[in-house]
């Protein structure tokens, strides 16, 4: 004779929360695999300038970016303290921009070549010299579309 | 006999999981970087001379010297008073003769408007430190981009930033952006 027991006398069970720590562990790993730190190690410091008329840059991919600014405390017995540039993961001369700007046109499509904006990463303390030297050398490659880094400052 | 474990309590897992899924999200920042967007001039061809003869009147020049002073024609200026100078020195409301010239035009969706055609020209010195030249920079496409708002609240009663394309055109044709940088001195030296 089958006989039910009347557990509970009616209350709704409990629900089950065993399978909340796989969901959010799901959650974490989906966070932890499509985070990503910054691809370029810095190996000079930069501070921006602050500025209030910024934009946001659109279109990371089409953004190159060139670092001044003086080298950390680990590369100045190499490099010395005066401001250097900074192209991709290594200290770089003038001359090398023209062929930087190459290869990073070189990466895009036909299509988005003319989009290329050069962003320039300057520390505040640089003085202009070298900052117009820069300018000189993207002018003779034609990259003309340029972007001065700089902190959003409220009004 | 061995006695039979007792189940470990599971139920604080979620907790943890949920304090590093919590840590990661706030860690995560599509860190995009902000900048002044700035067009270089293309580098001229061959060795043609271009002399183009602007009018005295039309220019307003910005010199900035290796100590970060600034000369604004030819009179100290501070860096604060830069850019109520350079929006009266393009509107020129009470037609002042030493300031820009204006030309009439006719603009689609704004009509016929006073177009300016005085033209911002900036030197610095090898000595300027990145950081003057951007606060000068910055004070001088504020300048144009408040007048730029001015108008388009007048015409269109929106901000400029909030426009439909064709009407930023506009606006842009209205009042456009010149800014001129002429090659720097090296006087100070570094």
């Amino acid at each position: 004779m089958a006989t039910f027991s009347r557990k509970g006398k009616g209350e709704m069970p409990a629900i089950s929360t065993a399978s909340l720590p796989d969901i959010v562990f799901m959650t974490l790993f989906f966070f932890m695999v499509s985070t990503s730190f910054r691809e370029t190690s810095l190996l000079v410091s930069i501070k921006s300038p602050e500025a209030t008329e910024v934009d946001k840059l659109k279109k990371k991919t089409l953004v190159s970016y060139v670092y001044i600014g003086t080298p950390l405390p680990a590369y100045q017995t190499l490099f010395g303290t005066e401001p250097r540039i900074q192209l991709n993961d290594s200290f770089k001369s003038l001359d090398d921009i023209r062929d930087f700007i190459a290869s990073e046109r070189e990466a895009l499509s036909e299509g988005e070549r003319p989009l290329l904006t050069t962003a320039l990463k300057i520390d505040e303390d640089t003085r202009m010299g070298i900052v117009t030297d820069v300018k000189q050398e993207l002018r003779k490659a034609s990259a003309l579309k340029i972007t001065y880094i700089s902190r959003k400052k409220s009004k | 006999m061995a006695r039979k474990l007792p189940e470990i309590n599971a139920s604080s897992t979620a907790d943890i999981a949920f304090l590093l899924l919590s840590f990661f999200l706030m860690v995560t920042t599509m860190d995009v970087d902000s900048g002044l967007p700035r067009m270089l001039p293309p580098m001229p061809q061959g060795e043609q001379e271009t002399d183009i003869e602007v009018k005295r009147r039309n220019i307003f020049t910005v010199l900035i010297n290796k100590s970060d002073k600034l000369l604004v024609r030819g009179e100290p200026m501070d860096v604060s008073l830069l850019k109520e100078k350079t929006k009266e020195f393009i509107v020129n409301p009470n037609n002042d003769p030493n300031m820009s010239e204006s030309k009439e035009e006719d603009i689609p969706l704004i009509g016929p408007y006073r177009v300016s055609t005085g033209v911002v020209s900036l030197q610095n010195d090898r000595g300027t430190s990145y950081k003057m030249y951007m606060t000068v920079q910055n004070e001088l496409v504020a300048a144009y981009n408040e007048l730029r708002d001015e108008l388009s609240m007048s015409v269109f009663g929106r901000p400029y930033a909030k426009l439909e394309k064709e009407q930023q055109e506009a606006v842009a044709k209205a009042i456009p952006l010149r800014i001129s940088e002429a090659e720097p001195k090296d006087v100070g030296g570094k």
